[in-house]
């Protein structure tokens, strides 16, 4: 296998999964749906409850649909992210997941690759969000739609590890409406997406630990600053630990020889 | 093709082996927790060698499929694939491996061309070559019309056709196929059984059927009988008659396995 196999390879599994995004419209449009109601109508009905001191990358007092914006990217690539690994997931009780792991390049480039194509396709989707957010006040510097790009892959590639990792870890799409719950909604709410974190501290001192420990605030954080040109080196720093982290995890838990489903055995 | 089974494989490491058999299996056995799932499974496949594995549920089978294509790893004895142990040489293995999985593996959301041209990038095919191997395989399965067409759309047994394709795209010289006739029709079946026959016999491709049904085992063919994790007959089909006493396949198999019970 040379490295031209490799990049066919992963050409053919970004294209695979560029064509299932675009025969499935429908995912397309609800994956942007939920963001822009948060942004077009909950945003707009807390615009005057919450009021949001100056805090960075910001430099004025701004109004709440600024400040939730790239919560609700961080969103858009959470939910794309546990899509993919739900997709894999039922990949797996389909059997597709087993042509892909039959093929001869090393399995940790094949699960890569299936994250890259993930994430190309949120990134898209949270540009998409971003222009349609310029027409409801949410206007970052010209530069920041450039420095962000970095931003939305390592925190993609972050959020789809971790799905990736879950998909190892869990056997039946039961299951996996769970961890919707359980994973997706807490990741979200204890987070810095919805509300700054001195907010929380001054409502409950143990929750404000929680969401600073939650690596999809430093997920936020890291969009928030780049959006406006700005790094955030701690942000960065868990974001690409967690990366890390979640997919050695999932190289494991994929792993023929150590792997969950070795223990768990086929479906005889 | 009932060639004389030769022990060419059995001591090569490693190396380059380009007359390696297709299939070595030496010593197989895995066990999930307590549950020995195989036992000491040893057999050969030689180039145009079409052997059923035979076994009722539970037997091994879809265990002994999951190591040779390397689901997971498997724990004692070994798995050659011309010559190159799947555990530590996958890759080369696996290039080399065609399989049908017991369930549907299309992507029923793409056409069959796409799911045909995933396969090939998976493989490493370049784009030109591969739409090339795809006609003349979905031509030979009969389905050219309806390569631009969405595999939801398609039987059955059309689509086990098309897995079939798939699994040769990459012009693998070893064939597994894992219950591929299960839920098919009376003529898609045979249908299967002719096309694998052929690709047998005219084309030398190596070809392990793994099958309950003890009618899809015909006397050109060689068969293993598995049972409870262990090989109990292995041969050509008429000389494994003749060793179990016995007048037909049913009753070999009868005879193997209830002797193993008793």
């Amino acid at each position: 296998m040379r490295p031209v196999h490799y990049y066919r390879c992963l050409r053919g599994i970004v294209w695979r999964e560029a064509l299932r995004f675009l025969n499935q419209r429908g995912r397309f449009l609800a994956a942007l749906v939920r963001p822009l109601v948060w942004l077009l109508i909950f945003a707009t009905g807390f615009r005057f409850v919450l009021g949001v001191s100056i805090i960075p990358p910001y430099q004025t007092y701004i109004p709440y649909q600024v400040y939730i914006a790239p919560g609700l990217i961080g969103m858009i690539l959470m939910f794309q992210g546990m899509q993919s690994s739900l997709s894999m997931v039922w990949d797996r009780e389909t059997g597709s997941m087993r042509t892909l792991l039959v093929s001869p390049l090393p399995r940790w480039y094949l699960l890569t690759s299936k994250l890259i194509a993930a994430v190309i396709v949120s990134v898209l989707q949270a540009y998409v969000f971003l222009a349609i957010g310029y027409f409801w006040g949410i206007h970052p510097p010209h530069m920041g739609y450039l420095t962000v790009l970095p931003a939305l892959i390592l925190a993609g590639l972050m959020l789809s590890s971790l799905g990736l990792f879950l998909s190892s870890v869990i056997r039946q799409l039961e299951n996996f409406a769970g961890v919707m719950n359980f994973v997706i909604f807490p990741m979200f709410f204890a987070s810095s997406a919805l509300y700054p974190l001195w907010t929380v501290r001054q409502a409950n001192e143990r929750l404000y630990y929680i969401c600073k420990a939650n690596p999809f605030t430093d997920a936020v954080e890291l969009i928030r600053f780049a959006l406006y040109g700005k790094f955030n080196p701690l942000a960065f720093a868990v974001v690409g630990g967690s990366l890390v982290v979640f997919m050695t995890l999932a190289i494991v838990g994929y792993d023929p020889g150590r792997g969950l489903i070795t223990r768990r055995g086929g479906a005889e | 093709m009932l060639d004389v089974k030769t022990d060419t494989g059995a001591a090569r490491t490693d190396g380059s082996p380009a007359e390696a058999p297709p299939l070595v299996v030496e010593g197989l056995s895995h066990a999930f927790g307590e549950r020995q799932a195989l036992r000491n499974v040893s057999f050969q496949l030689n180039r145009g060698d079409r052997t059923m594995l035979l076994g009722l549920n539970g037997a091994g089978k879809t265990t002994l499929f999951s190591l040779i294509t390397r689901l997971y790893n498997h724990r004692g004895g070994s798995i050659r694939i011309f010559g190159w142990e799947i555990k530590h040489k996958p890759s080369e293995a696996l290039a080399r491996l065609g399989v049908v999985f017991q369930l549907a593996t299309l992507d029923l959301e793409l056409s069959v061309a796409q799911n045909l041209y995933y396969h090939a990038a998976l493989h490493g095919l370049p784009r030109r070559e591969a739409a090339s191997r795809m006609r003349r395989e979905i031509e030979r399965v009969g389905l050219t019309e309806r390569m631009r067409e969405r595999a939801r759309t398609l039987s059955g047994g059309q689509r086990r056709r098309v897995e079939i394709a798939r699994a040769l795209i990459h012009q693998p010289r070893l064939l597994l196929l894992d219950e591929p006739t299960v839920g098919l029709d009376v003529a898609s079946r045979q249908f299967l059984l002719d096309h694998v026959r052929m690709l047998a016999r005219e084309e030398g491709l190596a070809v392990l059927w793994a099958t309950h049904l003890i009618d899809e085992v015909d006397a050109d063919a060689r068969v293993i009988v598995l049972h409870q994790g262990r090989i109990l007959a292995e041969g050509p089909v008429p000389e494994v008659i003749r060793g179990a006493n016995a007048s037909s396949m049913r009753e070999a198999f009868d005879n193997l396995t209830g002797e193993r019970d008793a």
